[in-house]
């Protein structure tokens, strides 16, 4: 079957087959390798991609029922050469180590800012808590997040000085 | 690496169609909401449908939280993120936001559905027992138009529902009665983690006795949906430690929980007890104004 | 809102140390963008697809197999079996313990899941279908599965293919005086006994293993990326294996997620890929599944360790012993060094100063997965402290002493270093009681003490557990070890280009530890040139040295020796080279860091980056000297390293429910000198999340068939950031005395620690129901159960 779905801002289409899951489809047909799999059952979270600007386990969506919507990954958070405060936050506080679960981290992270701009560190953790990181501990993850929402109500309070690092 | 077996996919378009399409293409068809209950056991390929039947553009029309008359109606494809998130809905029935926050993960509940959980009952699965303790109602549709089962009815076993091969849940209907409240109490091994064993209670007060109250347990036997001992135990009773105690007595009875990984038999008869306990004790105090 | 990409320095030398410091990570802009190179990323032309059919049965013979259905599906490539594999002599391969293992069982299946064909096809959804099609007709045999019974005489024989095999033993193994031990244990006041169980966890790293197989059928090159933490070793593996040339093999190891020993063995899978890409001549890439990776590859622990502890009535430790039944699956694949079977099992004696010690120990094949080493173990390791922790606090539940300050009262003292233990280990430095002193003053230790009182008198379940390990890592001298004979020394290659930038080549491979920064940093200590000038090779056998990999927590103790060495060698001849260039003796000159001067005259003076131009550059170069700035280095180290550290865990548990809450763990490490502190805090991070998963939530678990219920990440419970706390770390800096840049290591210190901490804070807040003991998992089941006085062992 054919399935179109506008991937990071560009409308792809592709001869698919209905059983294919739309991890598969991201890395192995569009070769976007950010995102990952690491498990069979829904539970790891590397795979977390958005899917209508939510989070999503694209391991358990069939590429075909996104045939429609928008799907964000890793690869579109970098912006005209800039990053991602989420992806700087991660830089600074070392909130990566092997680097597998980071881009669904990422992810997720993006989600939480974007809708709870100031996250408690509860409320981080509870967001971040489908998904399985077996290097870092989660502390440095925590910072990460925290770090990129500091720096971007600071920016956001002083617009003037967008452009520079905070 | 598990993937599912091959499969043909549908995308309904409405109601109607869904249950045209699973009349047309029989018992191989399945429905796919959230997906995420179906599409782990199609991958480790314990199920093996011919047919999809994609019913995600109908989350609009079957999404939603509504106060009608004397129910508060649900949409069967009310995500659980929406459950947890819905304030009309704690507000009248805490006992979803204490379900929902230990339900799955918050990324699995951007997809899964009410009805998908329902649906799939999982003996582990929290939401039945959430709809049993508040004497839900679920709404089937079929060809030959709709039919209202008690949650009672609905919940027939492990994996075993009333909904028929060409029919679907559209709604549950809850209903809403003064002076009441909820809650939930589950443990689990881990975040995420299905059920050791949850129990939920709700109670409806008459002045400071209880009028009425139900029970609902998950994980802890093959359908403990409801507990009639329990309900005629609480009737006009007055609310007290002794009480909890006794009702959590009757629980533990009417449970035949496993032993198993997540825990002992004995400890989750245990369970059944002590949560019903907690549950009854925080229902009462939130009917009676005393927590939020 | 925008934000440059490189991150920009308030304070450039605080920020951007030009040596050891606080330095962000050179790998981390290709990760958090999603440009990392793991595996499974990896697509060469005419790539094609392998799976792996496996057994069901934990104990069965092949009667026979039907792979015709499978052949005749349409994208269907190559159907293997043992047979097949039989008839080139590739179906057995050796293991890292001297034993051997099949690559695709042959006459017997051996364990659930064991690998009994593969199938290669055109896409990975196809290969799982054509599993489907493979008809193996399975013959049942009685399995054996409780390790306890293992032995008994009517116990099933699991490894008739070795000849001459009449029971399921692997090994004996002892260590310390038998005889003193019992001596002492004899005139003690207090013995203290109690059956320890570790059980069978598993690394369960958040990639999977797999590789990509690419033999190039003109030349005969096999080209493998591969998730592996070893990759010379397991290139000199498939050379003697697999009679290929070692010339011929080169091995990639790209972006590796996550190792802890997971990716040290060579499993079957890698073989068969090898084997299908030799006989189709295409590229072909394995990569297993989540079940397959928790079920086949290498587990770790799985021991039951009876011991005892003999005390005086004041609390002096006079002497342990321990008992050992070993469970090491169905095949002996044990990654140990070859002279220690038991890996360094040996420093059960723990951070104690001992009059006598003994390790009896019984190894034993079952029906189930290889492995044993893994985990973060350093070892074994995992396994001694657990032992010594628990045992010690069981003791100061009978003396009725403080828990830490049972410990105070017999740290090995700062004078007694280098310290011999009473199985033989010298401990290369340590000062003990300032950790454990940090720790308590970091916790609050006499407050929280105090809470605990008031809340028992509440009935409220508060423990507080302490965990004080000493490690050993960094293997190591190779006289004394190797794996496979291959000595685990470790090489390093420096070479300064002629605008002063470097290249550093490893011989060790990093999972997520930050070596292409760590090992910049390094280099960057001893020659002055900034870190992002500096390129760090590693995991590629056609470009790097030989060395044994990473895993042990070796690669600082071990290779960062090695750099550190090698730069003094390129510093040596910098300075002969500064010595013509500024017309002095070589001992007129003054190093400070990145550039020689002249004594006494510091505005005559070259960098580093001016002596690599003249070292290429035209005109003479002092007597005797080669041109260019380079050196290589194979560093054999003299000792292994002891890294230390004093955790401390509080734990809340609910009386109704047996649930567990870490509400804080304090950690102080010593891993002798620090390179990168930041990246030392996340090691440690890392390691303590593994201590709470393992004492709460994680175990390989099988029925009385064999079959394994740890099989998914549903079963396999790994903690989230709701099950973890903020980790509260210190640190102290005892530095190794023969580690040229005195460090020692921290990569499995937290793994080695947490566990008992958690373990021990929990055992503790069940001291109003009278318990001394009680074994991880100690989920909340488990926890009431112990509660209700019913407790058993996991297995």
């Amino acid at each position: 079957m054919e399935v179109s779905v506008n991937v990071n801002g560009e409308d792809v289409t592709r001869e698919i087959e209905p059983r294919l899951l739309l991890v598969h489809f991201l890395r192995d047909h569009l070769q976007l390798t950010g995102t990952h799999w690491g498990c069979d059952t829904s539970n790891c979270g590397t795979c977390v991609v958005w899917m209508d600007e939510e989070p999503v386990k694209s391991c358990t969506v069939l590429a075909a029922m996104a045939g429609g919507h928008r799907v964000r990954t890793v690869e579109d958070l970098e912006q005209d050469g800039e990053l991602d405060p989420v992806q700087e936050g991660f830089i600074q506080e070392h909130g990566l180590q092997c680097g597998f679960c980071t881009p669904g981290m990422l992810m997720t992270a993006r989600a939480l800012l974007d809708r709870n701009p100031d996250p408690t560190e509860h409320e981080i953790r509870e967001a971040i808590s489908g998904q399985i990181c077996r290097c870092t501990g989660y502390s440095m993850i925590v910072r990460s997040i925290q770090w990129a929402a500091q720096h971007e109500s600071a920016v956001s309070l002083e617009p003037s000085t967008a452009g520079s690092a905070s | 690496m598990q993937v599912p077996a091959p499969f043909e996919y549908e995308r309904a378009t409405s109601i109607d169609h869904a249950i045209d399409l699973l009349e047309r293409l029989g018992s191989e068809a399945r429905l796919i909401a959230g997906g995420h209950s179906l599409l782990p056991m199609m991958r480790l390929r314990f199920a093996n449908p011919e047919y999809v039947i994609d019913i995600n553009d109908l989350a609009d029309e079957l999404g939603y939280i509504r106060v009608e008359g004397d129910h508060m109606h649900i949409g069967a494809m009310t995500r659980h993120r929406e459950l947890l998130e819905s304030d009309p809905l704690a507000d009248v029935f805490p006992i979803f936001r204490d379900a929902e926050k230990v339900i799955a993960d918050p990324v699995v509940r951007n997809r899964g559905t009410l009805g998908g959980s329902l649906c799939q009952a999982d003996p582990a699965e929290d939401l039945s027992a959430v709809c049993s303790t508040l004497d839900a109602s679920c709404v089937i549709r079929g060809s030959g138009g709709e039919r209202i089962v008690s949650m009672h009815d609905f919940h027939r076993g492990p994996y075993e529902t009333a909904v028929g091969d060409a029919e679907m849940l559209t709604e549950v209907r809850i209903p809403l009665r003064p002076n009441g409240s909820s809650a939930y109490n589950k443990v689990e091994r881990r975040a995420g983690d299905w059920a050791v064993a949850s129990a939920g209670a709700s109670v409806w007060m008459d002045g400071a006795a209880i009028a009425d109250g139900r029970v609902g347990l998950a994980a802890v036997g093959a359908n403990t949906t409801s507990i009639e001992e329990v309900t005629s135990v609480l009737a006009g009773a007055a609310p007290s430690e002794e009480l909890y105690e006794r009702v959590g007595d009757i629980a533990a009875a009417n449970c035949s929980p496993q032993t198993d990984m997540r825990g002992s038999a004995e400890y989750k008869r245990h369970l059944a007890k002590e949560l019903t306990r907690r549950s009854l004790r925080t229902a009462v105090a939130r009917a009676t104004g005393q927590e939020a | 809102m925008t934000v440059t990409d490189e991150p920009q320095a308030a304070d450039a030398a605080e920020e951007r140390p030009i040596g050891f410091g606080r330095l962000l990570r050179k790998e981390d802009p290709r990760l958090i963008r999603g440009k990392g190179n793991f595996t499974d990323d990896i697509q060469l032309p005419g790539m094609l697809h392998l799976a792996i059919l496996r057994s069901p049965m934990a104990h069965a013979r092949i009667v026979s197999i039907d792979k015709s259905a499978a052949e005749a599906h349409p994208k269907v490539v190559a159907v293997i079996t043992g047979e097949d594999l039989a008839a080139q002599g590739l179906a057995w391969m050796p293991t890292l313990s001297n034993d051997v293992q099949a690559v695709l069982a042959t006459d017997k299946v051996r364990f659930q899941h064991q690998e009994v064909a593969f199938v290669v096809a055109e896409d990975r959804y196809s290969a799982r279908d054509a599993l489907e099609l493979i008809d193996v007709d399975y013959e049942y045999l009685d399995p054996v599965i409780d390790v306890r019974k293992a032995m008994d005489a009517d116990a099933p024989l699991i490894r008739d293919d070795l000849e001459g095999k009449a029971d399921n033993h692997i090994f004996n193994f002892q260590t310390g005086d038998a005889a003193e031990t019992d001596a002492v244990f004899a005139k003690a006041d207090v013995v203290v006994s109690e059956e320890i169980v570790y059980p069978r966890v598993h690394p369960a790293p958040m990639e999977t293993c797999g590789a990509v197989a690419d033999v190039d059928s003109i030349s005969g090159k096999l080209t493998l990326y591969c998730t592996t933490q070893a990759p010379h070793a397991h290139r000199t593996v498939y050379a003697l294996v697999a009679g290929l040339p070692e010339h011929k093999i080169r091995i990639v190891a790209p972006d590796i997620g996550g190792g802890f020993g997971n990716k040290v063995p060579i499993y079957p899978g890698y073989v068969c890929a090898i084997v299908a890409s030799l006989v189709i001549g295409k590229p072909v890439k394995w990569m297993e599944d989540r079940t397959e990776n928790l079920v086949s590859t290498g587990f770790a622990r799985d021991y039951i360790m009876q011991t005892d502890i003999a005390a005086t009535n004041e609390g002096k430790i006079l002497a342990v012993r321990t008992n050992v039944l070993a469970d090491h699956g169905a095949f002996n694949g044990t990654a140990a060094p070859v002279k220690y079977p038991a890996g360094f099992f040996g420093v059960f004696t723990g951070s104690y100063d001992l009059e006598a010690a003994h390790c009896n120990m019984e190894a034993v094949y079952t029906n189930k997965a290889p492995g044993g080493v893994a985990y973060a173990c350093s070892f074994r390791i995992t396994e001694a402290v657990y032992c010594v922790e628990r045992i010690v606090d069981a003791l100061a539940y009978e003396l009725n002493m403080d828990s830490a300050e049972l410990r105070m009262k017999n740290l090995i003292k700062p004078d007694q270093f280098p310290y011999e233990t009473k199985t033989g280990w010298i401990y290369d430095s340590g000062d003990y009681e300032p950790a454990l002193r940090k720790a308590m003053d970091m916790a609050g230790y006499e407050e929280l003490r105090r809470e605990q009182a008031e809340k028992r008198e509440r009935g409220e379940l508060m423990g507080i557990g302490v965990c004080f390990f000493t490690e050993a890592v960094g293997a190591g001298p190779r006289k004394d070890m190797d794996i496979l004979g291959l000595g685990m020394a470790d090489g390093c290659e420096l070479r300064i280009h002629p605008t002063g930038k470097a290249v550093v080549r490893l011989s060790v491979k990093t999972q997520g530890q930050g070596h292409e920064t760590t090992f910049a940093q390094i280099i960057a200590e001893e020659t002055g040139i900034p870190p992002e000038d500096i390129d760090v090779v590693h995991g590629d056998t056609d470009n790097t040295p030989f060395g044994l990999g990473t895993y042990g927590s070796r690669s600082t103790p071990v290779s960062g020796a090695a750099a550190a060495l090698v730069a003094r060698k390129v510093v040596d001849k910098a300075q002969i080279i500064a010595s013509g260039m500024l017309e002095v003796s070589v001992a007129d000159l003054e190093w400070k860091k990145g550039s020689f001067a002249v004594k006494g005259d510091p505005t005559k003076s070259v960098t580093i980056q001016d002596i690599a131009m003249k070292a290429h550059g035209a005109g003479d170069l002092p007597e005797g000297l080669e041109g260019g700035l380079e050196a290589q280095i194979c560093y054999n180290p003299e000792n292994l390293t002891y890294p230390f550290g004093a955790y401390i865990c509080v734990v809340d548990i609910d009386p109704g429910t047996g649930e567990v809450k870490v509400r804080r763990f304090i950690a102080v490490d010593d891993c002798g000198t620090q390179i990168n502190p930041m990246i030392i805090e996340g090691q440690v991070h890392g390691g303590l999340a593994d201590g709470v998963g393992m004492a709460l939530m994680e175990m390989i678990a099988f029925d009385e068939d064999g079959n394994c219920l740890g099989g998914s990440l549903m079963d396999y419970l790994i903690p989230t950031a709701l099950e973890t706390p903020d980790w509260e770390t210190g640190h102290t800096v005892t530095p190794s005395p023969h580690h040229p840049i005195g460090a020692k290591g921290i990569g499995e210190s937290a793994t080695v620690g947490s566990p008992p901490a958690v373990v021990n804070a929990v055992i503790d807040a069940l001291k109003p129901f009278g318990i001394r003991h009680a074994d991880m998992p100690l989920t909340p089941s488990r926890v009431w159960e112990a509660m209700q006085g019913t407790a058993t062992p996991p297995i």
